[in-house]
This record gives structure tokens, sequence and C-alpha cells, in this order.
């Protein structure tokens, strides 16, 4: 064992957690937008919305983030190209990156399961507190915003914890496409000094930080509001 | 642009030059790694469940120690790491026997190491299921003098079943699609198998969503198995609400 890498490869590896880090972010924030969409359009849609929504969700669930991932870097990345004046526009700096590719199949695969989570959450609010709420005469606007979504956030809380914890362990598969994320550091640090364990283990100690940290904030979020038990 | 004018249904035939064959044997292959996995799964759950719940101080705090890193640890570096530590460690093992370095078939490491993996998750679902038994129930066959084996053959088993199937389920699901990790170590399964035929054919959109398809209609299928077999083992028990 021998960490003396560590003092030539420091810089590197806090890219690499930064850009772990903001596709986990990116994608949690993005995700849970879509998802309360996708949530609601499987508890109060009409037919057809249900029924989009139930596709979506099966879809992104039932196959590997891995081939999502691909599908979209090397499929949809194979055709944008053709789209006339993409070349030119102001996006294709961004465009043409991994890192996009790879925040966007992340967010659509967390929107699917956090959509799965914010269901039984939803359905799982008392029905008394929406009968009392549309007895005060709220909008069914108002009703969601004040009531229904957040009573499902807190039931949820503890679920969405391990979501993100489980999205925190996909993360790795964004070096697949290029991203220089924390795990491409530790195999790149493999191929540069032929350590094969070292990286590996540093990178770990970082995840199991960084999931240490998501369960403290969760835990401090669900402590907000007392809970009769 | 003569490619264009190919069919789509040409690229995705079953056979030569269409990819149809390569993606199906690459799906059956995921199904064969998926479920020797699976099966080294169960048993290593089985055992660590059993374990944990024996009350062994030493043994418990090494099996907490098993469960707790490899759920906390992204799968991808798992599987990538006891990909060569497994195949490293076994040929320093022989070494030191001074017996000729192997090469590790690329279908056992595959499901040595996801089983591995799926075996800590395996123990927390059993153990569970085996906690939610009523005590009573043990107590009366050991009351009855049965041995330890047939205690579990015939309480155990057939109690902890209905509690464990739906997070077995789960844990089948997760490794159906776990198993496309494989692809980044070189093992040839479907999510390999996909990324060979676009890359030949630059029709990379085509292949992946229909092996996107493929994983999905592995799903839906073991879905009704197991809703089926879930029907079996709960029969004779009042129905889930």
């Amino acid at each position: 064992m021998s960490f003396t890498w560590i003092s030539s490869y420091w810089p590197l590896l806090l890219t690499g957690a930064w850009q772990t880090v903001s596709l986990l972010v990116i994608s949690v924030a993005f995700g849970f937008v879509i998802a309360v969409g996708l949530a609601f359009a499987q508890v109060s849609g009409g037919r057809l919305t249900r029924l989009l929504a139930r596709g979506y969700c099966t879809f992104f669930r039932g196959t590997p983030l891995l081939i999502q991932l691909w599908l979209l870097y090397y499929g949809v990345g194979s055709l944008l190209p053709m789209v006339p004046g993409i070349r030119q526009s102001l996006f294709w700096p961004i465009l043409r990156e991994g890192f996009f590719f790879a925040a966007v199949s992340f967010t659509l695969n967390y929107a699917a399961y956090e959509a799965e989570v914010l269901r039984g959450a939803l359905l799982a609010v008392p029905k008394g507190e929406l009968e009392a709420g549309q007895a005060f005469g709220l909008s069914p606007w108002k009703l969601i915003r004040r009531i229904w979504l957040p009573r499902a956030i807190r039931i949820a809380l503890p679920t969405i914890a391990g979501e993100i914890v489980m999205q925190l362990k996909a993360t790795p598969l964004a070096f697949t496409v290029t991203v220089m994320d924390l795990y491409a550091v530790a195999s790149k640090v493999r191929q540069d000094t032929l350590l094969v364990y070292e990286p590996l283990l540093v990178v770990t100690l970082f995840y199991l930080a960084l999931t240490a940290v998501i369960a403290r904030v969760f835990r401090g979020l669900e402590a907000q509001v007392p809970v009769r038990r | 642009m003569a490619t264009t004018q190919q069919g789509i249904l040409d690229l995705l035939s079953p056979y030569p030059p269409g990819w149809g064959g390569v993606l199906l044997a690459g799906a059956v292959s995921t199904v064969a790694i998926s479920a020797c996995a699976f099966a080294v799964g169960v048993l290593l759950g089985t055992g660590g469940a059993l374990g944990k719940l024996s009350g062994n101080r030493v043994l418990r705090l090494l099996l907490d120690l098993y469960t707790t890193v490899i759920r906390a640890v992204p799968e991808l570096i798992l599987i990538v790491g006891l990909y060569y530590a497994g195949t490293d460690g076994l040929n320093r093992l022989l070494a030191a026997l001074e017996l000729p370095p192997i090469d590790v078939n690329g279908f056992v490491a595959a499901v040595a190491v996801l089983g591995f993996v799926q075996g800590a998750y395996m123990t927390e679902v059993l153990r569970g299921a085996i906690l939610a038994i009523p005590t009573g129930q043990i107590e009366a066959a050991k009351a009855f003098g049965m041995r330890p084996a047939l205690r579990f053959r015939r309480v155990l088993l057939p109690a902890l079943l209905p509690n464990a199937l739906p997070g077995l389920a789960n844990l089948w699901m997760s490794i159906t699609k776990d198993s496309a990790l494989v692809a980044v170590v070189g093992y040839q399964e479907l999510a390999l198998a996909t990324r060979l035929a676009g890359a030949s054919t630059k029709h990379y959109f085509v292949f992946f969503l229909a092996s996107a398809f493929l994983y999905l209609a592995i799903t839906l299928v073991s879905n009704v198995a197991f809703k089926l077999i879930e029907g079996r083992v709960r029969r004779g028990q009042p129905r889930l609400a």
C-alpha cells in the first residue's frame, strides 16, 4: 500500500469529486421536479397521462442505467449533429460533452424511481386532511401546494434519502462516457501508477463520507417535524 | 449513404449480417449470469442471515462489516475492484502453493463478484424475513424435537418465503440490470454485445433501444413469474389489501 501518489493527484481528485457531486445535485434537483409531475399524473391524471407516466416509469425502471446512458450518449449523441445549425448554436459546447448526457440520463432515471416513491406517498396522505382543505375552499392548486405535496414529501423523506444514496452510487457510470468523475480519476491513477487498490480505496472513502453526509442531512430534515409515534 | 437504405429489420435480423442473434445471445448470457449470481446470493444470504441471528459475537461483527461495506460502496467500484482483486488474489494464492496461474473464466468471475454483492443485500432481506416469523412457531418446532435442519426446511423456510419474496424479487430485478456493469470489465453480455453491434454498424440508437426493450422484456416476464410464485407461497394466507 502506498499513498504517495495523492500528493501529485489531489487537484484531479478534487475536480473528480466536484464532478461527482454536481452530477448528483443536478440529477436529484431536476429529477425531483419531473418526479412530482409524474407522480401527480399517475395519482390524479386522466387516462392518457396516467398511461404515459406509468409507461415512462416502467421503461426507466425496467432497463439498466448503463443502457440508458449509452442510448443517449452513443445513440442520440450520434443523431444530434444531424440537426441543422446545431453545431453553430450557443449550446453546442455543452451538448457535445459526456457530462451533459450523463446528467440528462441520470436525471431521467432518478425521476422514474422518485416518481414511484412519491406516488406511494401521495396516496398515503390521509384523505381527511385533503377533505379538510377542500372544505376550507382551497383551490386544487393551493391544496396541492399547501397540504398534499408537503405532507407527501414528509412521508417520503426516509425513502428519498435512500434513493439519493442509490443515485450517488450510480454516478460512477458516468466514467464510461468520458466524464472525469471521481471514479474516472481512480482509474486514471491506476493507469498512470499501476496501483489498483489504493485509488479505489481513497475514492470509496469519499463515497462513504458523502453517504454519511446525506444520511445526516436527512436525519436533520426529518427531525424538523415532530412525529407522534 | 448505403447504410440508411438498409432497413432496421435487416440490422436486427437474427442471422448474419444482422445483429439480432448477437443481441439475443447477449440477453441469454445476461439471464444466465443473473440467475447464477442470484443463486450464489441466496446461498450467501441464507448463511449470512442465519449467522447474524445465531448470536455469535465475532461472526455477527464480521457479517455486519460485510453487509455494511458492500451496501455502502457503489456497485461499479465493487465489481471492478473485486474483479481485479479476485483474479489477482487467486493467482497469488496459486503462486504461493507453487501452482501455475490460471486465467479466470469471465463468466465465473462475473457470477462470483455479482453473487458476492447480492449476498450482502440478500442477508438483510432474509434476516428481516426470519425475524418476522412469530417466535412461537419456531419454539413449537423445537418443542417437538425437530433438528435444526428439519426445522429450517419444514418451519422456517415456508414461513419466511412469503415475507422474503418481495425483497427477493426486487433483488432479482436489480441484478438483471446490475449485470450490465460487468460489460465494463469486458465480459460480453447484452450491454457489451449492443455496444459492439452499434460500433460496427454506427446504428447506436437502434441497437441500444432494442437492447433496452430486451431488458424490459426480461423485467416484465420476471414480474409475472414472481407474481405466480408469490401466489403459490402465499396459498392459504389471507390476501393482502
